[in-house]
């Protein structure tokens, strides 16, 4: 099993570009670089050996490991051509592995995942935005320069939708909270890293205070993830889209569909609400909420050493 | 996608399952003339639905006058809000024991996993309830598939006698069905042990899965076809989800989470969505077809256009919702909400272009939406 503390990106983590050429894997390899994220390389069979970006531009990832460290390695990488790209990283021997793309054939999905729990991989995704750590570095396809979405803090951002993510970050600012770190889990049914892996990361992290929770309708993960939420120590605010969606429809995302009395709206917000996380109606409540749980949370909380006294009932 | 009985059935035989003979009519003459060379027979309804046989849907016919009646009831039945308008008419088998076996996506173990019981004919989650042990999950590591020793161990204890190393066998060949097919289900309910010892599949069902639809467009034409309506057939087309929905309110958002995000908040500040429509991800770009889209639906009486772009640029989707607002000169009104990637370039050009702010908020570009549609 992969290390938890290993799905949050730090700013001395090296990084790989999957398919840095492309128009996709350009544009969004120069914004992690002028972040200062350390990108170390890139991948494109066809023009190994050249430069591109000021970085070389490997054969395969495994070539690549042979010439340089690489911590993370995130994927801008067509569907059909994802399960070669994702074992290819996996041998390579990354800590964590970024799967960007979507709509990658099930099945394609299930045997890299099956290598990535053989080799200790950590994989993020499929269909994920990616990940940021406001002042530190990112990956992915988050807006993280701009100031109005991600700002340093102490809420740590679980998100199965990168748009909703995005969301939740820029009302965290608006409110004027930031962010430890910002995990987007992806919209697939099957995920490398799943909700309650991603709480328990931020329940360990010592620079999370708490954490929003974004999930959206369809699977299990948010009800799965509730004893967790009952048992943490931190306060968790959640929101679930998805209460207008009709049953029985895809919406967009392959794993965001209700099929009977699974996944629903209704079964989400109840399991959370038991849990004690306060759930919102509006994503625009967070600012505010977030604030007030963060206040009573530090309340209750006896500071460590405080002698604690024996009440009378 | 999904595929019916008739559809399904050949899969399984194709990979060496027995099932029945049969042939599939859509007449109750066509009925009759296949019960006619197959002897007595039954008589199935063909409907993406299940419980048919509660509904009606399945008699057992001996002979072709029984096999004509038959049909002609069953034929122009609705079952599950569809109507029956194929039959398939299958040799009657001789059951002595019905087991229950499936292959399916397992999100938990994100892998395949087997399903088996010997409480076949029966609902497999009413069976569970009854037994717990009832039955059998097998967790399959995809990269070494499933090989008949592994398969036996699945069945082991389970009273099977003789048939046991059969059943084993088509175990192993349900489980290459599902492989090399990208099924998301493959099941057969039941699967019968006859007098003569033989296994048969006496029905199956098989989805496959959409995303590997382009590895099997042999088979793409016999699955259910989606059932979509004239907009939403436009939205495919388009490469778009578009979702017809019944209320006043256009959405034009980016990404699935937002997109269903702007819906709730169309509904938590009283107003009802027209539509579903996401210009997220690959699809960023098609912001122009994707406007003319949602205006094209006549319910449509203002227009929320949420963007707060991540991989999806929003000036990129703006400029082509302005185009396509300069071209279509549509006479319902629009209000906007733009963050994330791109949104220094993207406000301009609605300020500019348009001579309109974009909202701070999505919640007030949606309660200007629905103001604006009373």
């Amino acid at each position: 099993m992969s290390d938890l503390a290993g799905m949050i990106v730090r700013a001395p983590d090296r990084m790989l570009v999957q398919g840095i050429t492309g128009r996709q894997g350009s544009f969004w390899a120069e914004r992690m670089q002028e972040y200062g994220a350390k990108v170390v390389g890139g991948v494109n069979p066809k023009r190994a050996g050249e430069e591109f970006l000021g970085v070389p531009v490997y054969e395969s990832a495994v070539a690549a490991a042979k010439e340089t460290e690489i911590d993370v390695a995130v994927m801008f990488i067509p569907p059909m051509a994802a399960k070669a790209a994702a074992l290819d990283a996996i041998e390579a021997g990354v800590r964590l592995l970024v799967v960007l793309t979507e709509h990658i054939p099930t099945q394609d999905v299930m045997y890299f995942m099956a290598a990535a729990k053989d080799s200790g991989t950590r994989i993020m995704g499929p269909n994920t935005a990616g990940l940021v750590t406001p002042g530190e570095t990112f990956v992915g396809i988050m807006p993280a320069w701009e100031e109005d979405i991600c700002r340093p803090g102490r809420v740590g951002v679980v998100s199965r939708s990168g748009s909703l993510g995005t969301l939740a970050c820029l009302n965290l600012v608006q409110a004027g909270l930031g962010q430890s770190t910002v995990l987007g889990l992806g919209g697939d049914p099957i995920l490398g890293t799943t909700t309650i892996e991603a709480l328990q990361a931020l329940e360990q992290d010592p620079g999370t205070d708490a954490v929003v929770l974004v999930g959206e309708i369809g699977g299990t993960a948010e009800e799965d993830a509730a004893e967790f939420i009952a048992a943490m120590s931190k306060p968790v605010v959640a929101f679930i889209a998805g209460g207008a969606s009709p049953a029985g429809r895809k919406m967009g995302h392959a794993g965001a569909i209700v099929t009977g009395d699974k996944g629903t709206y209704r079964s989400k917000r109840n399991a959370l609400e038991k849990a004690g996380a306060a759930v919102l109606d509006m994503p625009s409540q967070l600012g505010e909420t977030m604030h007030k749980v963060m206040a009573s949370r530090a309340a209750a909380v006896p500071q460590s050493g405080a002698i604690e006294f024996p009440t009378d009932h | 996608m999904d595929f019916e009985e008739y559809a399904a059935k050949p899969l399984l035989a194709a990979a060496g399952i027995a099932i029945p003979r049969g042939e599939t009519v859509t007449t109750p003459d066509e009925a009759a003339a296949a019960a006619e060379s197959l002897g007595p027979v039954v008589v199935k309804a063909q409907v993406p639905a299940g419980k048919r046989g509660k509904a009606g849907g399945i008699r057992p016919a001996d002979d072709a006058a029984s096999a004509r009646s038959a049909a002609s009831e069953i034929l122009g039945m609705a079952i599950g809000g569809h109507t029956v308008e194929r039959l398939l008419v299958e040799e009657r088998a001789d059951i002595a024991r019905e087991l229950y076996a499936a292959v399916l996506n397992d999100t938990a173990s994100k892998g395949p996993l087997v399903l088996f019981s010997t409480l076949g004919g029966m609902d497999v989650e009413e069976a569970a309830a009854q037994d717990a042990d009832a039955v059998r999950r097998h967790a399959i590591d995809i990269r070494h598939g499933l090989d008949p020793a592994a398969a036996g161990n699945i069945l082991d204890g389970l009273d099977l006698g003789e048939a046991t190393e059969a059943v084993a066998d088509v175990l192993v060949r349900l489980y290459d069905v599902w492989r090399s097919r990208d099924a998301e289900l493959v099941e057969i309910n039941p699967l019968a042990i006859t007098g003569d010892g033989r296994i048969v599949a006496l029905d199956c069902k098989f989805t496959l899965d959409d995303l590997s639809k382009v590895r099997h467009e042999d088979i793409v034409g016999s699955g259910v076809p989606d059932t979509l309506t004239e907009l939403e057939a436009r939205g495919r087309d388009l490469g778009l989800t578009y979702i017809e929905l019944d209320g006043e309110i256009g959405i034009l958002a980016n990404g699935a989470g937002l997109t269903m995000t702007t819906m709730d908040a169309v509904r938590h500040y009283g107003g009802a969505p027209a539509n579903f429509l996401e210009i997220g991800g690959q699809s960023y770009t098609k912001a122009t077809p994707a406007l003319d889209l949602v205006l094209s639906n006549p319910k449509v009486r203002s227009l929320v256009v949420n963007f707060c772009g991540a991989f999806a640029r929003t000036d990129v989707m703006t400029e082509g919702v302005v185009n396509a607002w300069e071209e279509l000169k549509p006479d319902v009104p629009v209000f906007f909400s733009i963050h994330g990637t791109g949104s220094k370039e993207a406000v301009p050009i609605v300020r500019e272009r348009l001579k309109m702010e974009p909202f701070p908020t999505m919640d007030e570009a949606v309660r200007a939406a629905i103001a604006a549609a009373k």
